[in-house]
């Protein structure tokens, strides 16, 4: 079956049909940036996006290919510092509202997350970019939305390193830790769409897209996946499309 | 020192204020505002056994390990946005063990600037409970004891000592490196700073060092930058040298100056995947150039116009294919 949108359109629509009108979006770059600039432009035209360099509702233009870009800054409500920027997430006016946007390069069944290395810390075999403000997010903000490749390498049992804390250990190991606030709440992969038991706190698939079978889905996730509760993603509709390819991303810096 | 006297030539500021094994920062962010001018001089001084703190470092960070100069480099991130999801010669130094690394993130290592400007041991925050940041340690005691740049500890968990509760807390040392190199768009011959566009975390760096060395686009006299002084970032008093260089964060961009060459960028991260070929860009591009405006001229002028800011937006627009 020929579809007529890519994989990362879809992921990028599923994300952003999750982000609401009245959330602050803490954004990196890449497909989590598109979904909060397309959430903007088709239904949460009041979210405000803003990045940890400590720029606050940028015009954005045209897509940042970093945080730092110079395309983060023009027409900003505020150019605060990075200090700024981690306390803007942790303030009890504007921390619970905001929704955190992270990725890693492994994840596991709770939602904790790796950008760090591979192998032994000390001895890496491979050696990713590090926590940036990932680990600051994860610990901080009301909630998290998680983006992944989806593959069985990356969905792991355990994690090689824990740069971002997630549920940790499910139940209430992330409160009893000393994490009072937030969580991840959704994993959006290439795939389908992963929620959180309220209780266990494990993560469960609860869409599939179009594209991706359940089958598929379970095969590529190297820990065991509740499917129950599994019902198939909306399609992204027409206006969801033209939006996302003409005013989102019009050059194909992302969406290739 | 009269305040003439602080307007200098990169060689004489990095000469006189960095020695090998200092603890050294540098200003900016990913692929902002990095002190290439700066750190190329550095290169050429070969100033070496550095001990580096940064939250989040890229091109000149790359090219300082790159170059062999870092022995000890405590970290948040090193990555140059979406050309190099992670800094190549950052990641084989620490494949294969070149460098010493240990993680913090951006907020703890933001932090640890602070608590070095405000001069007090340490400062708490929640960051980092559950993760392997606050457990996993990269540096030995030994090297702990030997550099007194390094902290003896790499984090603290703690209880909160006002509440009943005792909720957790992480502490994170402070740091006071011995020379933070940034980059601006505006500097006084007196040393007054202007920073437009994000900071980042460039004023609590050189808050927290005993020297601060400022290039800038634009050399200017105080009065011009005093006539405004709520938009200035750093008073004269904190710097000690100022490097006129136009061009000085490139190939990285400077907001409302020039934006960064994404084709410098990209060829340099395939280039740094081969250790050859990386020798050969370092020796022809920094090693045996005589100074950085040397290096603008191996640079084309139509590359230099094509990055140029225009002055509504900050940075260059991009042409549709």
């Amino acid at each position: 079956m020929s579809l007529e949108y890519s994989s990362m359109e879809m992921m990028t629509i599923a994300a952003a049909r999750r982000i609401k009108d009245d959330d602050i979006v803490f954004c990196g770059t890449g497909v989590p940036l598109l979904a909060a600039v397309a959430a903007k432009k088709i239904h949460s035209p009041n979210c405000t996006v803003f990045f940890e360099t400590g720029a606050i509702d940028p015009d954005l233009d045209e897509i940042p290919l970093s945080v730092a870009d110079p395309r983060v800054m023009k027409g900003a409500s505020h150019h605060g510092s990075l200090l700024d920027a981690f306390n803007f997430m942790q303030n009890n006016r504007t921390g619970p509202k905001v929704l955190g946007v992270l990725s890693g390069a492994q994840i596991d069944a709770y939602g904790n997350l790796n950008s760090t290395s591979i192998g032994s810390y000390t001895e890496p075999s491979i050696r990713f970019p590090g926590s940036g403000g990932a680990c600051d997010v994860a610990s901080f903000v009301g909630r998290t939305m998680i983006f992944m490749k989806h593959e069985r390498r990356r969905f792991v049992d355990k994690l090689d390193y824990i740069t971002s804390p997630g549920w940790l250990t499910g139940y209430s190991s992330r409160y009893d830790i000393g994490l009072t606030k937030g969580g991840p709440e959704v994993v959006i992969s290439d795939l389908g769409v992963m929620s959180f038991d309220p209780e266990t706190k494990r993560m469960y698939l609860s869409h599939n897209f179009e594209s991706s079978s359940i089958e598929k889905i379970v095969d590529e996730t190297g820990f065991n996946l509740d499917i129950d509760e599994a019902q198939q993603e909306p399609r992204p509709t027409k206006n969801e499309l033209s939006i996302l390819r003409e005013k989102v991303d019009p050059l194909k810096l992302i969406l290739r | 020192m009269t305040d003439e006297d602080k307007v200098m030539l990169a060689s004489e500021a990095i000469d006189r204020y960095v020695s090998s094994g200092d603890c050294v920062t540098l200003g900016g962010f990913t692929i902002n505002r990095n002190p290439m001018a700066l750190t190329h001089e550095m290169i050429r001084q070969e100033k070496d056994r550095l001990h580096v703190v940064l939250h989040s470092g890229s091109q000149a960070l790359d090219l300082l390990i790159g170059a062999g100069l870092v022995e000890i480099l405590e970290i948040a991130y090193g990555a140059n946005g979406r050309i190099a999801p992670t800094c190549v010669r950052f990641r084989k130094a620490v494949e294969e063990g070149q460098i010493k690394v240990e993680d913090y993130s951006n907020y703890q290592i933001s932090l640890r600037f602070l608590a070095g400007a405000m001069g007090v041991p340490y400062l708490p925050t929640t960051s980092g409970l559950g993760s392997d940041i606050v457990i996993k340690q990269g540096i030995d005691e030994r090297l702990r004891n030997q550099r007194e740049s390094l902290p003896d500890n790499k984090i603290i968990i703690t209880q909160n000592p006002f509440s009943e509760l005792k909720e957790p807390l992480v502490l994170v040392p402070a740091i006071n490196p011995d020379v933070t190199l940034i980059h601006v768009q505006k500097a006084a011959d007196d040393g007054t700073v202007r920073i437009d566009g994000l900071s980042f975390t460039d004023i609590e760096q050189a808050r927290a060092s005993s020297h601060v060395v400022v290039s800038c686009e634009e050399l200017v006299k105080s009065r011009e930058l005093r006539a405004e002084p709520w938009r200035n970032c750093l008073p004269h008093v904190l710097v000690d040298a100022v490097v006129h260089q136009p061009h000085g964060a490139y190939p990285t961009a400077c907001f409302g100056y020039y934006d960064y060459d994404m084709e410098h960028l990209t060829k340099y991260r395939q280039i740094s995947e081969d250790d050859l070929e990386f020798e050969k860009y370092i020796d022809s591009m920094v090693r045996h150039v005589g100074s950085f405006g040397e290096y603008l001229g191996m640079i084309s002028q139509d590359t230099l116009n094509s990055i140029a800011a225009e002055s509504e937006l900050g940075y260059a627009r991009r042409k549709s294919r």
